[in-house]
């Protein structure tokens, strides 16, 4: 039942690309490694394609999802992903488990270590939880968002996207707009984006863009203030959430102007590459970064990046818990 | 008659201007005798402790430093504090009343006075507050505080927020010669933050804390005591920004005074990516990031930053070296960055740390042990210390410059184990501490003769 895909897989595996246990960011991701996922997600996609959407890959093992914050889609999707892989999943969040009642992550990952869970699917409200949490176990931990730190699925679902519909991500032109500063997603994108050899254009006003962002600690980007500059040309669009909090903290003067500066509307689409992809994280803010227009419209990708979720994510469940054996 | 004889070491004393090899006698509790080594002894028994090779000078005196008692004793004691002080060569400690109760009344400050005299391995002198329950509404009885023996008036870990409390605070404590320490901090602009603003926050997706946050309330301290008259010291400067104004107020001869902390003129920002992180062009974040240990306030800030302190130290600018020594629990560090306290446990590794500026050649051993002594002993008004002139109180401390150290958290006296040293090597250490005559604190590998011979002399 294995396809040529998975014996390529396999046997890369073999060969030794794939060693991590964690998936905390995409910047200690070698674009190999990235690659690789990508290939497996490939295969799949292709299993997801079936009438029967089921594979006994995983079975008996453990998948625990912790979410601690709110989140439809990462987390069904994960769910999805290990179920389909045939794995055992629990779903625990932050009200019901002993999260509520004060317990601390270290003691929480001890518990789920030793209630057999093979991996921890974590989403935590606090930068660097799941980087806690993967040093005081041994369970394979995969971040699904920690704060404003790091959100490495999307950053893979999002390249596999890109990758497949342009065929490759080297060299094309992917502007993300918006909250740069509190977004989880436009950091792992900007690392797994420059692996991958796109340039990357970032356009927010200044009180959403974080410091710092150009010394070389960090990958090379251009910030482009001008939205209607910065789309010129693009090959892949991004506009991220604006939380309505954003406004009310002081960083806008109102949502009105916000609309006016950086919302993706189609009139600046048509400055990009005329096929170029929108691109969202979701959830979305219809009518504030994004029209609804351009949300539903022709180039819009944002469905096909749920789908590619679930392939992305059954990839490094398979990487991480199955490929190995 | 009993006494102690250092011998054969190099003594600094920069209160006298002193750099000499020589011997030290101490007697009675009291500095007896500095010298030359063939000077004959007065004493007929002694005991005798050979510093050839080390450093002698006046006990250390730490500004700032938590005790944490009353309140919080499951983070320190009176008496670990005490004995962590010991262990670092500080022979006075002037503590924080950010206690609970706060010191804010003479009760509070009494009992922390009584447990020190009966418990304390060194000289305890506590601070108390500027404003009744560190609350920011009303100033504390600042007379009767006074009468009962405070040095300072601070109410660290909070600046005092509103300017115009702090200006008549300021106009109050001139009756009384009180030197308020303030926490600066503009709690609008730091609000939230955890670590320095700049790009290691921007790298880990933490708030951070602009160097503005403290450079806003250092010149509006400043701004006050000018207009006041009052003396106003600045806690634990952090920024380059804070050193310039504060520079440039000295110049103006405005009575302002300032403390640096150790992290600060030896760790940058980037310490809060943990001991993994490998300081190469886009590296990624190792396991060990988000290291809780380095996480204070002020948070630490930048390489420039660091630089510019040093060279404030250097020149005068900061007057004196304070640890700011906040021991807490694992439990107050084991967890998320966002919600582990701010604090460092210094005390221990003040020295270790402080001599890789001598060793780099950044500061010289002189202006290092002023900054410990004499220099602090002035902000307090308390000339008796920190001088190893004839009378004087018999505080020594004795450090090897070249011994050098793995940090152990694990014996530190202080029950704050909470420091980003861990593991790491330090030169320099503390070999014996002498408080009041009473050997406090002895190095294993320090020797003491018992009944020294009477003669000295060759």
């Amino acid at each position: 039942m294995r396809t040529t895909k998975q014996r390529e897989i396999a046997a890369t595996l073999e060969a030794g690309i794939w060693r991590r246990r964690h998936v905390l960011d995409l910047d200690d991701f070698t674009s190999e490694e990235v690659e690789l996922v990508l290939e497996t997600a490939d295969a799949m996609k292709e299993v997801l394609s079936r009438e029967i959407k089921k594979v006994p890959t995983l079975r008996g093992k453990t998948v625990v999802t912790l979410f601690c914050e709110p989140s439809t889609r990462t987390r069904v999707s994960f769910e999805q992903a290990a179920k389909n892989l045939s794995a055992d999943v629990i779903n625990l969040g932050a009200s019901g488990s002993s999260v509520e009642k004060g317990e601390s992550l270290i003691d929480t990952a001890r518990t789920l270590q030793a209630l057999g869970a093979d991996a921890i699917v974590m989403r935590h409200y606090h930068a660097g939880a799941p980087y806690l949490m993967a040093r005081h176990t041994d369970v394979s931990v995969i971040n699904g968002g920690d704060g404003c730190h790091a959100h490495p699925t999307q950053g893979l679902l999002d390249l596999y996207t890109v990758r497949d519909h342009l065929g490759t991500v080297a060299g094309a032109k992917v502007v993300i707009i918006g909250d740069i500063t509190h977004s989880r997603v436009a950091r792992s994108n900007i690392w797994g984006l420059s692996k991958m050899g796109a340039e990357v254009v970032l356009s927010a006003p200044p009180t959403l863009l974080p410091v710092g962002l150009s010394i070389p600690y960090f990958p090379e980007i251009v910030v482009e203030q001008n939205l209607d500059r910065a789309v010129e040309g693009a090959d892949v669009i991004i506009p991220l959430r604006l939380q309505r909090e954003r406004q009310k903290g002081g960083l806008l003067p109102s949502l009105r102007e916000y609309v006016q500066l950086y919302q993706l509307d189609a009139k600046r689409l048509a400055k990009a590459k005329p096929n170029a992809l929108v691109l969202h994280p979701g959830p979305m803010n219809e009518g504030v970064e994004i029209t609804r227009e351009v949300a539903h419209g022709a180039q819009s990708v944002i469905e096909e990046q749920v789908t590619n979720g679930v392939a992305v994510r059954m990839a490094l469940l398979y990487l991480l818990l199955g490929g190995a054996q | 008659m009993t006494a102690l004889l250092i011998a054969g070491g190099r003594i600094i004393d920069p209160s006298q201007g002193i750099d000499t090899i020589g011997n030290l006698l101490i007697a009675d509790g009291s500095i007896a005798r500095v010298g030359r080594s063939n000077d004959a002894l007065p004493y007929e028994r002694y005991s005798v402790l050979h510093a050839a090779g080390m450093i002698v000078c006046p006990g250390f005196i730490d500004l700032h430093c938590h005790l944490r008692e009353p309140g919080f004793e499951d983070k320190e004691t009176i008496t670990t504090g005490t004995r962590a002080a010991a262990r670092g060569g500080f022979t006075t400690v002037c503590c924080m009343p950010n206690t609970e109760p706060p010191i804010d009344t003479r009760a509070t400050l009494e009992f922390i006075q009584t447990k020190a005299a009966a418990e304390g391995a060194v000289r305890v002198l506590p601070i108390g507050c500027i404003t009744k329950g560190r609350r920011g509404t009303e100033m504390v009885e600042m007379g009767e505080l006074a009468e009962a023996g405070v040095m300072a008036l601070s109410d660290d870990g909070n600046p005092v927020s509103d300017s115009r409390l702090m200006r008549y605070a300021l106009e109050y404590s001139r009756l009384f010669d009180l030197v308020l320490i303030d926490h600066c901090e503009d709690l609008s602009l730091s609000e939230g933050g955890v670590m320095n603003e700049g790009w290691v926050s921007t790298r880990l997706g933490l708030k951070g804390i602009p160097a503005a946050a403290e450079e806003n309330l250092v010149y509006r301290d400043i701004a006050l005591a000018e207009m006041t008259g009052a003396r106003v010291h600045i806690a634990h400067v952090s920024t380059a920004g804070s050193v310039a104004l504060i520079r440039s107020a000295k110049e103006r001869g405005v009575a302002v005074t300032a403390e640096v902390a150790p992290h600060h003129l030896t760790m940058t920002e980037e310490w809060v990516m943990g001991q993994g992180w490998d300081d190469k062009n886009a590296s990624p974040l190792p396991l060990s990031c988000y290291e809780t240990n380095a996480k204070v306030n002020p948070p630490l800030r930048t390489a420039r930053d660091v630089e510019a302190l040093i060279i404030g130290l250097k020149e005068g600018v900061l007057d004196a070296v304070a640890t700011d020594h906040a021991p807490h629990t694992d439990v107050d560090k084991m967890c998320e960055f966002d919600i582990a306290a701010f604090g460092i446990s210094g005390l221990e590794t003040a020295l270790g740390s402080l001599l890789a500026l001598v060793h780099g050649g950044q500061i010289d051993l002189m202006t290092l042990v002023s900054k410990l002594t004499v220099e602090p002993a002035k902000i307090i008004r308390k000339s008796e210390i920190g001088t190893l002139k004839v009378g004087a109180p018999g505080d020594v401390t004795i450090f090897d410059p070249q011994a050098e150290w793995t940090v152990d958290p694990s014996v530190f006296a202080s029950k704050g184990k909470n420091t980003p040293l861990a593991g790491h090597r330090l030169k320099g250490k503390v070999m014996a501490t002498i408080f009041a005559g009473e050997l406090v604190h002895k190095d294993e590998s320090v020797k003491i003769e018992k009944e020294g011979l009477m003669v000295a002399d060759g």
